[in-house]
């Protein structure tokens, strides 16, 4: 199965999973599925069967509200059946709307508030290099996340520190939820941003699977440096009818609709 | 007591070596030998309070000790939603030290107050909130919240502050430390008040009245077998704490009683009221404002006996009675 393939069929699913559960921020899902699948298709170093071993890479997302993707993109990487996605949202389900602590194999971490995912990441990575330990920590944050004050006061102690084994990466889809991200708060320009931070950073198409996965692989990168990855990213990527529309932010799927999607995708 | 928790932690960390400290940009030369000693180990985390509070989270969720310290109001209100989701929520063992308690450094205005803190941090699942009341019990407070398995809240007052205890007490968490016995009147103390608890039984001895002295450090979870037996001793329990009136150890106990039908004791509740003090002036001057110098606190506690003993039917539980 190509990552492409599974890059399809995860966001199928993820239209689905709005559609049944009845729950929004399916544009913000869509938009990371793509750095996602290139992080669990050979860049992190995990190992299903092995959830807590502690050599393992950490990936946490910080935009906790695109939790299905995660749930979708760990399910297929086999962290837990396929099936367990069917309780998303369901009263009692372990997957909920955001990622709770350890709700299943694989989630690192509850976020759901943003400007919190960096912080810990900073910590875990810190927590690597007090113990000699070579595990990586890759951190994912949404463009309207950097609005948070947090966000900054880890991009200032990271540095300091030589983390070169902790990835930042922006999850660039230029929308938060009542705007353009560029316009809401002086966002940009982003790069050079973390760049004044003492970051390694660099801008890469975050739909672009070889790209991704070649700045990906490159870490630590040399540089001595904590590094950013400025992903640019289509809100609602892969559908025609949801990509860079806002109100797909909070617009939960109808039934026409998520057949129209599937169509698109190519998923039966 | 600052000088008591340098001096811990320093001992501490040889010793132990997922022990992490972690600074607000605070303890300018306090820390200097824990730095000469571990120096990979202690991490000035800048002016950056939430991030210093969720990145403890991580290194505890990694396997280290974090022991996070800077002023209590800062470490507490400013980072309190990453206290709550990142620390409490994951259940990681971060030690939250925040030094500073109430009026400590009163002078230096409301921002630097912290007469909530307790009340907040008890609110938070799982937080244990421990109040030593000298620096002999900071030094046994700090050991033990390094072995609790959970987050814990250390409130420090400043340095310098009288030792109340002869010898080390065997602190543990949760268990009220019996310094002095008395039927009449029963004095939990939690914190910097415990000097101030000493010499209102010695100003209630004068006067006749035989008053326990109790420091009730751990204000969560309370050592209800202790409270159970106190309240059935004594007609007047009294909490001391340099912290609102409401929430903390007097709101605390008062919840405590609800809970439990057959307490006929009345309480006593001491501490500040539910205003800020605006006004210039160091702890001295506070406390004085705040009607919580010994003097103040006998009168009321002489008042309420007096009520208690005239009246043909007990008062509601008050703060002011």
């Amino acid at each position: 199965m190509s990552s492409d393939l599974t890059a399809r069929r995860i966001r199928a699913k993820l239209v689905e999973l709005s559609h049944q559960a009845r729950t929004a921020h399916l544009g913000s899902s869509l938009s990371c599925v793509d750095i996602l699948v290139a992080l669990y298709s050979g860049i992190l170093n995990i190992d299903p069967a092995r959830p807590a071993d502690p050599g393992r890479d950490r990936f946490i997302l910080s935009k906790g509200h695109a939790a299905t993707a995660l749930y979708a993109v760990l399910a297929a990487r086999g962290f837990f059946p396929e099936e367990l996605l069917e309780t998303y949202a369901k009263p009692g389900s372990p997957l909920a709307e955001h990622p709770a602590p350890a709700c299943v194999p694989g989630v690192e971490a509850a976020t759901g508030s943003l400007g919190h995912g960096l912080s810990l990441g900073l910590g875990f990575a810190l927590a690597a290099k007090i113990r000699r330990e070579r595990y990586r920590v890759f951190v994912l944050l949404s463009d309207g996340e950097c609005n948070e004050g947090t966000v900054w006061e880890a991009a200032m102690l990271a540095p300091k520190h030589g983390l070169e084994r902790l990835v930042a990466i922006i999850d660039f889809n230029k929308w938060q939820a009542t705007g353009r991200s560029c316009d809401i708060l002086a966002l940009e320009p982003l790069k050079e941003k973390w760049e004044a931070f003492g970051w390694s950073a660099s801008e890469v198409d975050g739909h672009d699977l070889p790209a991704l996965s070649r700045l990906l692989k490159n870490v630590p990168d040399g540089s001595g440096k904590p590094i950013a990855l400025i992903a640019h990213t289509v809100k609602g990527k892969g559908i025609s009818f949801m990509e860079d529309d806002n109100n797909w932010h909070y617009r939960i799927p109808d039934a026409a609709e998520v057949s129209a999607a599937k169509a698109e995708l190519g998923v039966a | 007591m600052r000088n008591a928790f340098a001096a811990e932690i320093t001992a501490i960390a040889p010793e132990m070596d997922t022990l992490v400290l972690l600074s607000g940009d605070i303890g300018n030369r306090l820390f200097d030998k824990y730095k000469e000693r571990c120096p990979d180990r202690f991490i000035n985390c800048g002016v950056a309070e939430p991030n210093m509070i969720t990145m403890a989270a991580g290194m505890a969720m990694s396997g280290l000790r974090p022991v996070a310290y800077t002023i209590a109001s800062f470490i507490t209100t400013r980072c309190l939603e990453q206290i709550r989701v990142d620390v409490c929520g994951h259940h990681a063992p971060v030690v939250i030290v925040g030094t500073g308690a109430g009026f400590s450094y009163a002078a230096n205005g409301i921002t630097h107050h912290a007469c909530e803190d307790i009340a907040i941090l008890r609110m938070m699942p799982g937080m244990t909130v421990v109040c030593p009341g000298d620096a002999m019990e900071v030094r046994q407070a700090i050991r033990a919240a390094l072995r609790h398995d959970g987050p814990v809240y250390v409130r420090l007052g400043k340095k310098g502050e009288p030792v109340v205890h002869q010898t080390a007490p065997d602190l543990v968490l949760g268990r009220a430390l019996t310094l002095r016995t008395g039927e009449d009147v029963c004095l939990l103390s939690t914190g910097n008040m415990l000097p101030t608890a000493v010499q209102i039984a010695d100003n209630l001895a004068e006067r006749n009245i035989a008053a326990g002295v109790v420091s009730l450090h751990t204000v969560k979870p309370l050592d209800e077998n202790f409270l159970r037996e106190a309240f059935s001793r004594h007609k007047l329990m009294v909490t001391l704490e340099e912290h609102s009136r409401m929430g903390g150890l007097g709101g605390a106990v008062a919840e405590w009683i609800t809970d439990h039908d057959s307490v006929t004791a009345r309480l006593l509740r001491i501490g500040s009221s539910d205003d800020f003090l605006h006004e210039a002036g160091g702890q001295g001057y506070a406390r004085e404002r705040m009607g919580l110098t010994p003097d103040a606190i006998t009168e009321k506690i002489e008042n309420a006996l007096r009520r208690i003993d005239g009246a043909a039917e007990p008062a509601p539980v008050g703060s002011d009675i």
